[in-house]
């Protein structure tokens, strides 16, 4: 079980340092998730992931692998695409699904293309899949100051972002300047999707957000029940995938995800609300 | 509450992309009064009650009276996600917000006058149980509780017996006299002309953009004088008067 559990730990110092890493992503980023499937808004989410891969890419262009410029870059590219996807779908015709699968695409093939004017295909990969396993010193510091000022906004925020999720044209009657509430989250989405960008990629970021959310949604009946066990499922996925990945040689972001993965389908079949057997319990007809 | 308002609506035009659907309408809304609005679908019934709920910029004409008014306003959708995970008793809390804001402490005080809402729309037992498991009915009850905590000088409502079963129409037509009778200003947008007939003193008939406002036995004896069917489902239909 030493050997299993806690030996990568105490034997390398760069298992430390990517659990530490992972889990400051976790902890951030699962909460999000929570309010982004409350919100539904996955999707504006996967966007975002995608649209801050041209932003850190032009920060790649103009000073290397450099931690400041990569995620400047990724935060005026993300907040662009946050603001930018809602303003297609409220100016004009197309539902809000269609410009978000367009403005993810569109990163997406300009992230690549920008990386690949410059880098070698490692750099190009460590991109996609983030570099979990070479975190520098600094990059640990920003992923733990972002889940930080995540966590903070949250317990201080908290009842103005469920009542912003659940009938915002409420809140901004009863409460004067709560329009600022949604921009908020906006920027704190795009934050925790950089320091996922830097951790697991961009392929890998948005998963480390929505996947444990979803799960969690199985079990709970309240929001605060439903964040908690988001982060205990994002944490728990990490430090599995992390341990799993080291033995068995596997590609970490990937396999982190992939415990989530599991984790979303065991909740779906087998969860307390809404989950498939939580439906047959019930007789037919009757909503869960 | 405050003293209920004395809202004065002059010259009002209200429409979408600059295509009016209300225009010209005067309107005297009196302090603690009663009103139906009635008007066929598309007369401008809600966008009429978004306006004067501040939701809705006028194309042209004023509505006077609503400074330092508090008003609640109750859409005929909501748009609330009824599969959202909140409790009966969260939900109707909501209420409170202008009291106790985004930071304040529920405390005692407002625990009790959350209770005592949740009592007087008949969902005592239900505090704990979680929106998505309410009916219609039930969750129209959890809304006019949240009115309730909303203490309003000026409530706006938006067809809010549309969807709900016959029982919980009686007993929310009971609140909505007695908030009149409490002395705030109430306003509802009603298709049920037999409901306006029994509930409501004042009513407002919106038709092609105009507004007639009067006593309701006046209004509805117009419109059966001018031969509009208002027997015997009592639905003033979108043809008929269109």
């Amino acid at each position: 079980m030493h050997d299993l559990l806690i030996a990568p730990f105490a034997d390398y110092a760069f298992m430390r340092k990517a659990l530490i890493g992972a889990i400051a992503v976790a902890l951030g980023a699962a909460p999000i998730g929570a309010f982004l499937i409350l919100r539904r808004m996955s999707l504006t989410g996967d966007a975002i992931a995608h649209g801050i891969l041209p932003g850190a890419a032009v920060g790649y262009l103009l000073a290397g692998l450099s931690l400041t410029a990569m995620t400047l870059g990724g935060l005026v590219a993300g907040m662009a695409v946050a603001l930018g996807a809602a303003a297609v779908s409220r100016r004009t015709a197309q539902r809000e699904d269609a410009s978000l699968a367009a403005f993810t695409l569109i990163s997406l093939a300009a992230g690549v293309m920008l990386v690949s004017l410059r880098g070698s295909s490692l750099d190009l990969l460590h991109f996609l899949f983030g570099s979990v396993l070479a975190l520098p010193d600094d990059a640990l510091v920003l992923l733990a100051a972002i889940a930080t000022v995540t966590l903070l906004a949250f317990a201080l925020l908290f009842r103005l972002f469920v009542t912003d999720a659940l009938d915002p044209s409420f809140l901004r009657r009863v409460g004067p300047r709560t329009g600022l509430v949604h921009y908020a989250f906006l920027a704190l989405a795009v934050l925790n999707l950089i320091a996922g960008f830097h951790a697991l990629g961009t392929l890998m970021a948005v998963g480390i957000m929505i996947l444990p959310a979803a799960a969690a949604r199985f079990w709970t009946r309240s929001v605060g029940a439903v964040v908690v066990v988001a982060v205990v499922i994002a944490v728990l996925s990490c430090a599995t995938g992390l341990i799993l990945a080291f033995h068995l040689d596997l590609q970490p972001s990937a396999t982190m995800i992939l415990c989530s993965g599991v984790a979303y389908v065991v909740s779906l079949l087998a969860g307390r609300e809404g989950s498939v057997m939580a439906r047959r319990r019930l007789p037919s007809g009757v909503p869960a | 509450m405050n003293d209920a308002p004395r809202i004065t609506i002059r010259n009002l035009a209200l429409g979408y992309g600059g295509r009016p659907v209300v225009e010209q309408l005067d309107w005297d809304i009196a302090p603690g009064s009663l009103t139906a609005i009635i008007g066929a679908n598309g007369s401008g019934k809600s966008t009429l009650l978004r306006a004067v709920a501040g939701e809705l910029r006028p194309l042209a004409g004023a509505i006077d009276g609503l400074d330092g008014t508090v008003t609640s306003y109750l859409p005929q959708d909501a748009g609330i996600d009824r599969a959202f995970p909140i409790s009966v008793a969260d939900l109707a809390a909501m209420g409170l917000w202008r009291k106790v804001g985004a930071f304040g402490r529920i405390g005692r005080h407002w625990s009790g006058e959350l209770e005592r809402a949740l009592g007087l729309v008949g969902l005592s037992g239900a505090a704990r149980l979680p929106i998505a498991t309410l009916s219609g009915g039930q969750f129209q009850r959890v809304l006019f509780a949240r009115l309730i905590l909303e203490d309003a000088d000026l409530i706006l409502l938006d067809e809010p017996f549309a969807a709900v079963d016959r029982e919980t129409t009686a007993d929310l037509v009971g609140l909505v006299r007695q908030w009149a009778a409490e002395g705030r200003t109430v306003v509802v947008a009603l298709h049920d002309l037999d409901q306006v007939r029994q509930h409501f003193p004042e009513t407002l008939r919106l038709a092609g953009g105009r507004g007639v406002q009067g006593a309701t036995a006046q209004i509805l004896s117009v419109l059966g004088a001018a031969g509009v069917s208002t027997a015997p489902a009592g639905q003033l239909r979108g043809g008929a008067v269109a």
